[in-house]
């Protein structure tokens, strides 16, 4: 996971130089006079960017007038927001209780071996992030995996190796 | 308009249709009806309305058309190749398709249920404001506010017995009166769409199938406890529901349901969808208000009750989708009507979400009161591949588990907790003979153990000891004290807890040991799990007299561990085995242990 986890760092320290605060600045503009507005922000600016990169957080704190701790506890606190870059594909496998009993741990094993990636890890080259979530509602097909917003449902070992296969097939813009 | 039409093809279009090719497949119906021209052939027209989700999702597409002659019809497992026939033979030739036609499971599904909430999900278009007005949307509103008076509209629900869906059946009337009798001028109504509870989505369902129900539901709230502004909290998981929310809500403030002087009768009333961010903990209503706020969502005490000191420090009423999805139904037939249903503590019907290994799971509407046996058998046609019920799981991580010999329990609210398990949001999850109670209670401990918000000790330290002794036992290390120490913290936990959340996180595990103790024996004294689940206490072989030869192991191994040929019995290569448990669960025989 070294690899990784440089990959990150480099990103990281790459995005900090570079970020265009245009996207972010409109976001805030946006919500600026509503009441509660720190969520819907931050959500905003992960749609723009993929993840809440650092620069925006303190342009958050500075604009909104809260502390970049507070924002940071947010952030940390709820499962969808992330912190650094994610694949250009995500993988949800659902975990629920329905998925469960019906073999959900066979299938986020199989991609967690297939693509050398575990729970929330991205895979160096930015093309796959891997989550396990639990339920996505839709438990009469379980078990169930979505790659982005494709559900892919009455999931077997087997239906996983082409799903991977079909996705490395596509491009990496979007 | 379309209500005059002769022909109707309602398609299911919920997270569940959509994925299995509902798109797709009303384009078709599109594309062939207009290039067959068959509006003349037929001198009809017909119309392609997409429908919310009815709750069977395992069976989609399903596509219903009504036609004078032949009724309302079912399609089951409906493919884009297929519309072409469809219309030919049923549309243009008259002529049902008896193969492809839904198999009688289906009616039995249907007809056993009463669905009071439901009506409109599959049956309307959700997108559409007219077709919510031909069921007579928003004339329960225009009731309250023109004959009714506030607090008459609280009597009404009192009387009507209707207690709160999201799982802790609190009298809804009451928690109306509460918020009513807080003076102030600035009041919130919520609406609690943070389905958490994994294995439950009859809220998605509503949302997706009927949002305007919601918004109404919601505005006779605010009508009668004196509130302008409602938030719809609806978790991220649900992308379609959010999507149709929205759109309700922009068509009702462009028409004038929703804003300042509310349909012209002089109350204004604001509505806004608060996206979640993936926190399960935010069902919880303190730890919600505190989400919205834009915080940390970590419960707060109570007292004060939101009712008293809610959002912003404002008096705030919170309801579940479902409690809100019943209020226009009690306003429009009387508060009598619907008291007469259900039994004598839980009022009217209940959603439930059966899955799990049952031979049909969807969402079943019936009458609480019910036994948990007629849901299981009568509506959803009892355990799949032949198997043995061993349990089921209702309630969530908050509930707990019901075995074979209280099957005959009622669903209602107080004979669940009697059981030991609780009403929950009304998930169901059956488990036959291959599921391992002890692996179910460390399922849920692992998620209410990542789950917990980490602000009182015994939830957040209490739940990881636990889920540690768990593991131990489930990978063969047990010790003979172990199932006391579960017991003794388990009581601990609930009795320290903050929140729901930690009140009820252990309920799973001491069900379990309630009912199902000598699983855990097994586990710790023999080192075997007795229902083939847990891996590491496992070495699979197939059993030669049972296996009848058939091969639906040797397709389901993605390892080619299994060796078969026509007419062989199957066997098991060791060395290449990952115990991944597919041969397992495709053998209908249970010929491989």
């Amino acid at each position: 996971m070294s690899n990784a986890t440089a990959a990150n760092t480099a990103t990281e320290e790459k995005a900090e130089e570079v970020i265009d605060l245009t996207a972010a600045n409109a976001v805030i503009d946006k919500y600026l006079t509503l009441h509660g507005n720190l969520m819907p922000v931050l959500q905003g600016i992960q749609d723009e960017y993929g993840y809440v990169p650092k620069p925006t957080i303190d342009l958050v704190a500075e604009r909104l007038n809260v502390y970049p701790s507070q924002i940071f506890g947010v952030l940390t606190f709820y499962a969808q927001f992330h912190l650094k870059p994610r694949g250009r594909f995500i993988i949800r496998v659902c975990v629920g209780t329905a998925c469960h009993v019906q073999g959900a741990t066979r299938i986020v094993e199989t991609f967690f071996d297939k693509l050398g990636i575990g729970h929330t890890e991205t895979s160096a080259d930015l093309r796959y992030t891997f989550e396990k979530v639990a339920c996505l509602g839709a438990c009469g097909m379980a078990p169930l995996a979505m790659v982005n917003d494709a559900t892919y449902g009455a999931m077997t070992v087997q239906k996983v190796d082409a799903i991977i296969a079909d996705y490395n097939q596509r491009p990496m813009k979007k | 308009m379309s209500e005059n039409a002769a022909i109707k093809i309602l398609i299911c279009q919920g997270t569940g249709g959509v994925s299995m090719g509902a798109k797709e497949v009303e384009a078709e119906f599109f594309r062939v009806i207009a290039e067959k021209g068959v509006d003349a052939i037929v001198g009809k027209r017909c119309d392609v309305i997409k429908t919310g989700c009815r709750g069977l999702c395992a069976n989609d597409v399903l596509v219903d058309i009504i036609t004078e002659e032949q009724g309302r019809v079912t399609y089951d497992f409906v493919t884009a190749e297929e519309v072409e026939k469809i219309v030919d033979e049923h549309i243009v030739n008259k002529t049902t398709l008896e193969k492809r036609k839904a198999k009688p499971y289906y009616n039995t599904f249907v007809d056993q249920q009463m669905r009071v909430v439901m009506t409109g999900c599959g049956q309307i278009n959700p997108e559409s404001l007219d077709a919510y007005l031909a069921e007579d949307g928003f004339k329960a509103v225009e009731q309250c506010v023109k004959q009714m008076t506030p607090a008459s509209v609280i009597d009404e629900m009192k009387k009507s017995g209707l207690r709160g869906r999201g799982g802790g059946g609190f009298p809804t009337g009451m928690k109306w009166s509460f918020c009513a009798a807080t003076p102030g001028k600035v009041k919130y109504i919520i609406c609690n769409a943070d389905e958490g509870d994994p294995g439950a989505f009859m809220d998605r369902s509503i949302l997706e199938g009927d949002p305007y129900c919601i918004i109404e539901g919601m505005m006779i709230a605010g009508y009668a406890i004196g509130a302008t502004a409602g938030y719809v909290y609806v978790r991220a998981e649900y992308p379609l529901a959010i999507e149709r929310l929205q759109m309700a809500i922009d068509v009702c403030y462009e028409k004038g349901y929703l804003g300042k002087n509310v349909m012209g009768f002089g109350f204004d009333f604001d509505l806004r969808i608060k996206k979640g961010a993936g926190a399960f903990v935010c069902g919880e209503e303190t730890a919600l208000m505190a989400s919205i706020e834009g915080e940390r969502g970590m419960p707060r005490p109570r007292p004060p009750f939101p009712a008293v000191k809610g959002l912003w420090g404002k008096p705030t009423n919170i309801n579940n989708v479902e409690t809100f999805a019943n209020v226009r139904h009690i306003i429009l037939k009387g508060a009598d009507w619907y008291a007469s249903l259900g039994t004598e503590t839980t009022k009217g019907t209940k959603i439930f979400a059966v899955t799990g290994k049952v031979k049909h799971t969807g969402l079943v509407e019936v009458p609480a009161g019910m036994t948990v046996r007629e849901v299981i058998y009568n509506v959803c046609g009892g355990i799949a591949n032949n198997r043995k019920f061993k349990a089921v799981q209702a309630g969530g991580p908050s509930g707990g588990c019901i075995p074979a010999d209280i099957l005959d329990t009622p669903v209602d609210y107080d004979s669940l907790i009697k059981a030991g398990a609780m009403m929950g949001s009304g998930g169901l999850v059956v488990m036959d003979e291959t599921t391992c109670m002890v692996d179910v209670a460390r399922f849920f401990l692992t998620f209410t153990r990542d789950e917990s918000c980490g602000k009182c000790v015994p939830c957040r330290i209490g739940l990881k000891a636990m889920l540690d002794i768990l593991e131990r036992i489930t990978e063969g290390r047990g010790e003979s004290t172990d199932i006391d120490k579960l017991l003794e913290m388990g009581t601990t936990i609930k009795k320290a807890s903050l929140c729901g959340l930690g009140q009820t996180a252990p309920n799973p595990i001491l069900s379990t040991i309630k009912y199902f103790r000598h699983e855990y024996e097994a586990h710790i004294n023999e080192k075997r799990c007795p229902s083939n689940c847990c891996k590491e206490l496992l070495l699979w072989r197939v059993i030669p007299e049972k296996c009848v030869k058939c091969g639906a192991c040797l397709k389901a191994c993605p390892v080619d561990a299994i060796k078969w040929e026509k007419g062989q019995l199957a066997e098991l290569i060791i060395e290449k085995c990952t115990k991944c448990k597919s041969c397992y669960d495709a053998c209908r025989f249970m010929a491989i242990e």
